[in-house]
């Protein structure tokens, strides 16, 4: 049958065809809606989620090792999270199949960094697979458990927002029936002692041999004869832009399987062909490794190594070519920036943070980074998953030592919180630290489009399970001071930042509210109530100081001619912290 | 090579361009045509700007359009058009949405929403203007202001032969096939 689906979507298809069981992963984009998909195969496939990648990758090892077929799914960045039990698994080898998606983000569309993770292949030593489009990406899933068992090793399966999003027709086919693999105890193999993994070194050398021999024979590496003048070598969606733009006007070198390279029909393809062109998104993975062994080509000397490739970019690159556009003025045209919903419980937050002075405010990844956008602005750094609450760390004992006067308050989400957070939280406790950690329950994970977490009270399969109780953990690593607030309560959060900056030691603060988009479950009606609803502007009363404005909250419109504020009620969620800051009591709840 | 034609849907985070796209990909789809459809999701949920680009042809490679390349552009809300607009082929239509959302910046006072952004575009380009709104609102469901210019886009796009009130009603929420369906051929029209 026929589907259009996306890469995602297939790369999950991929793993049900292939016959895969266990499958664990942690959300990020563009990779989250791979898990979410696998998932809907229940009764074939367990898929969950990990409370971070480094856990996900070692479940789905060890899962392996028992002789399951395996799939762990990840953003780019994750896979340094992962990193370390990675290269491990390289030596180790697999028992069932294993297949590692790192979904990378040229251009940054939602990332920190813009990392080409081809080079993790090549680095931690394991096979790599890339798909182009949508029937590519499931047919290697099952290409790639297929390597994985025949040579043991992990598959790197490295796909782009452009094929994790693209959406493109797909063949589907049945699931394999096969049999989970027996296990067995093998410590020379799953023992990696300094004795043992200096064996298993030398024995990864070999199968990197053998590797490259099947990725000059596999059909995954191919060549399309056309004009031979100009030859090109190209993998991913990078493929697809140079048929879009060369069409039979030259021959392509098309990779599919990409460590270890295909050296002999690399070079056999060079010999036949004109001009040699390496069309490759992001770094020069290829080109660099045909100049090591002295083969003539043109890539990043004419092709940018940075932001997304398009058809247009190479064109202009190695053709010359520029498609006209329209000409207009576009210089003034306002941004759009993504902002903190109307209604989403990290407002009341940030609006009481954005009124402190002398802080330095360390904040993470997640919805709440958009608190540290205008008009907010309560936000000092972003860097990693995790980070706020370590770097906060960090920076306060330089002040301290520095005898300034400044305290560090950290902003982590929950999901973020299960992530990595716990482990910087101990630094904090074990090192004696004087920090204000501030842990934003909003009850899901929110950025990536509400996955459940070890917090939320269910598994991906959508298993009730025990709910991790933030302020039972927080407890438990040492921590003496601990608040928990209403966010939407501006009272209570100030309050709460009153009391933590006169504490010598270090604190918590958990704030508590579901995420405004979040679909609601018994636990959340029973807790939190049915408190959605509209609030309104008295015009009459309202004096246009714009307090209320000063929320940033994008239900609310300021009338430049009558100079008085509107909420839009189609966005309102009756939050109320607008209510709150309007000094002469214009706004009030409908029905309250 | 047959030609591929591109349409690029561009809106507001929450505005339906998705389910637009989706729409759109499965009746090309049914019709014969290979498709490549390519979206942003992430960031963009929050109220940012977002883009749908679908392409169709008897064989597609890029699943991208690049500035220039639009054949159509289809704008659910009136900035974004304007934002968008070196994407369409100077040779192409706009079917531009008279719909303001105000984003951020200018809800803070920071920016005022430009002026006179359907002449500047009736200036380049042909181009259809459409209240997608007031007619959703009308026909009893402002919800479906997205379906409303769907149709819009099938009318300039001349995909008229391909059964698209079967497409939607396989694809939009049970219950919702009729409004949808009424929307859609209101933005026909
Ligand atoms: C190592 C790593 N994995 C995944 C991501 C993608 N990511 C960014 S934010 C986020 C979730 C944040 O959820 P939470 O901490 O609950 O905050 P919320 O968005 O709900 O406010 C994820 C998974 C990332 N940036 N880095």
């Amino acid at each position: 049958m026929k589907m259009l689906l996306t890469g995602n979507e297939a790369v999950a298809r991929g793993a049900y065809e292939a016959g895969v069981t266990y499958a664990a992963a942690y959300p990020g984009t563009p990779s989250t809606e791979i898990m979410e998909t696998v998932a809907e195969y229940k009764g074939d496939i367990l898929a969950e989620w990990a409370p971070n990648e480094k856990v996900a990758l070692e479940c789905v090892i060890g899962a392996s090792l028992a002789g399951a077929r395996v799939l762990a799914t990840m953003k780019m960045v994750g896979v340094n999270v992962a990193s370390d039990p990675l290269f491990c698994a390289a030596y180790a080898g697999v028992n069932g199949g294993l297949v590692l998606v790192s979904a990378d983000d040229p251009g940054l569309h939602s990332s920190q960094n813009e990392q080409d993770n081809r080079y993790y292949a090549k680095f931690a030593k394991v096979a790599m697979v890339e798909p182009s489009d949508s029937q590519e990406s499931k047919d290697m899933v099952l290409a790639a458990i297929e390597i994985s068992e025949k040579y043991d090793i992990p598959v790197l399966f490295r796909m782009t927002t452009r094929v994790c999003h693209g959406k493109s027709l797909v063949e589907t086919g049945e699931r394999q029936q096969v049999g989970q693999r027996p296990y067995v105890k093998n410590l020379q193999k799953y023992d990696l002692v300094p004795a043992v993994s200096r064996k298993l070194r030398a024995g990864l050398e070999e199968k990197l041999k053998r590797l490259e021999e099947f990725s000059n024979t596999t059909d995954l590496n191919f060549i399309d004869w056309n004009d031979k003048g100009i030859g090109i070598i190209s993998s991913g969606v990078a493929y697809q832009y140079a048929r879009e733009v060369f069409g039979t006007t030259a021959s392509y070198l098309k990779l599919g399987f990409t460590n270890p390279l295909p050296m002999d029909k690399i070079r056999a393809f060079a010999k036949e062909v004109g001009m040699l062109y390496v069309v490759e998104e992001l770094e020069p993975f290829i080109e660099e490794q045909l100049n090591a062994v002295g083969i003539a080509c043109i890539g990043k000397a004419k092709i940018p190594n940075m932001g997304e490739l398009t058809p247009d970019i190479v064109a202009k690159a190695l053709l010359d070519q520029i498609r006209p556009t329209i000409e207009y003025d576009s210089t003034n045209i306002p941004t759009r920036p993504p902002t903190l919903c109307a209604g989403c419980p990290h407002r009341g937050f940030f609006y009481e943070l954005s009124k402190r002075k002398n802080i330095m405010v360390t904040g993470d990844i997640g919805c709440y980074g958009l608190g540290g956008s205008d008009p907010l602005n309560a936000k000092d750094t972003s860097y990693d998953m995790g980070s706020s609450i370590s770097m906060g760390y960090g920076a306060q004992r330089a002040f301290e030592r520095n005898n300034e006067n400044m305290r560090t308050i950290s902003t982590i989400g929950d999901s973020t919180f299960f992530h990595t957070g716990i482990n910087s939280l101990i630094h904090v406790v074990y090192n004696r630290g004087n920090t204000i950690t501030c842990i934003l329950d909003n009850r899901i994970t929110g950025m990536t489009g509400h996955q459940e977490n070890p917090g939320s009270g269910f598994t991906l399969q959508g298993m009730p399970t025990k709910i991790i109780d933030i302020e039972e953990v927080v407890k438990a690593i040492g921590i003496e001071h601990i608040r928990k607030v209403n966010p939407l309560n501006l009272k209570e959060v100030e309050e709460a930042f009153d009391w933590a900056l006169e504490i010598d030691g270090p604190s918590v603060i958990i704030t508590r509210w579901p995420c405004i988009l979040k679909k609601q479950n018994d636990a959340d009606h029973k807790e939190f109530g049915d408190y959605r609803g509209t609030c309104m502007v008295a015009e009459e009363n309202c004096i246009g100081c714009k307090m209320c404005i000063k929320t940033g909250c994008p239900a609310l419109r300021f009338n430049k001619e009558s100079k008085k504020v509107k909420i839009d009620a189609s966005q309102c969620a009756g939050c109320k912290v607008c209510l709150q800051v309007c000094p002469v009591k214009a706004i009030r709840k409908v029905g309250e | 090579m047959a030609e591929v034609k591109n349409i690029l849907l561009v809106g507001v985070g929450g505005q339906g361009t998705i389910l637009v796209g989706k729409i759109l990909s499965s009746g090309l789809m049914r019709a014969g045509y290979d498709v490549k459809m390519s979206e942003v999701h992430g960031m963009a949920q929050r109220g940012g700007s977002v883009s749908n680009q679908v392409r169709y042809g008897t064989k597609v490679y890029s699943p991208i359009i690049d500035k220039g390349q639009a054949d159509i552009l289809v704008a659910f809300e009136t900035m974004e058009a304007l934002r968008w607009l070196d994407y369409l082929n100077p040779n192409g239509k706009a079917v531009v949405n008279d719909y303001r959302i105000p984003s951020a910046p200018i809800l803070m006072g920071k920016n005022d929403y430009p002026e006179g952004i359907l002449s500047i575009i009736q200036g380049k380009v042909d181009t259809t203007v459409i209240k997608a709104g007031e007619i959703a609102k009308k026909l009893g469901n402002s919800r479906t202001m997205n379906i409303v210019l769907f149709g819009a886009l099938v009318k300039g796009m001349n995909l008229t032969d391909i059964n698209w009130e079967q497409v939607i009603t396989s694809i939009v929420k049970a219950g919702t096939e009729d409004i949808n369906v009424e929307a859609f051929r209101a933005g026909l029209k």
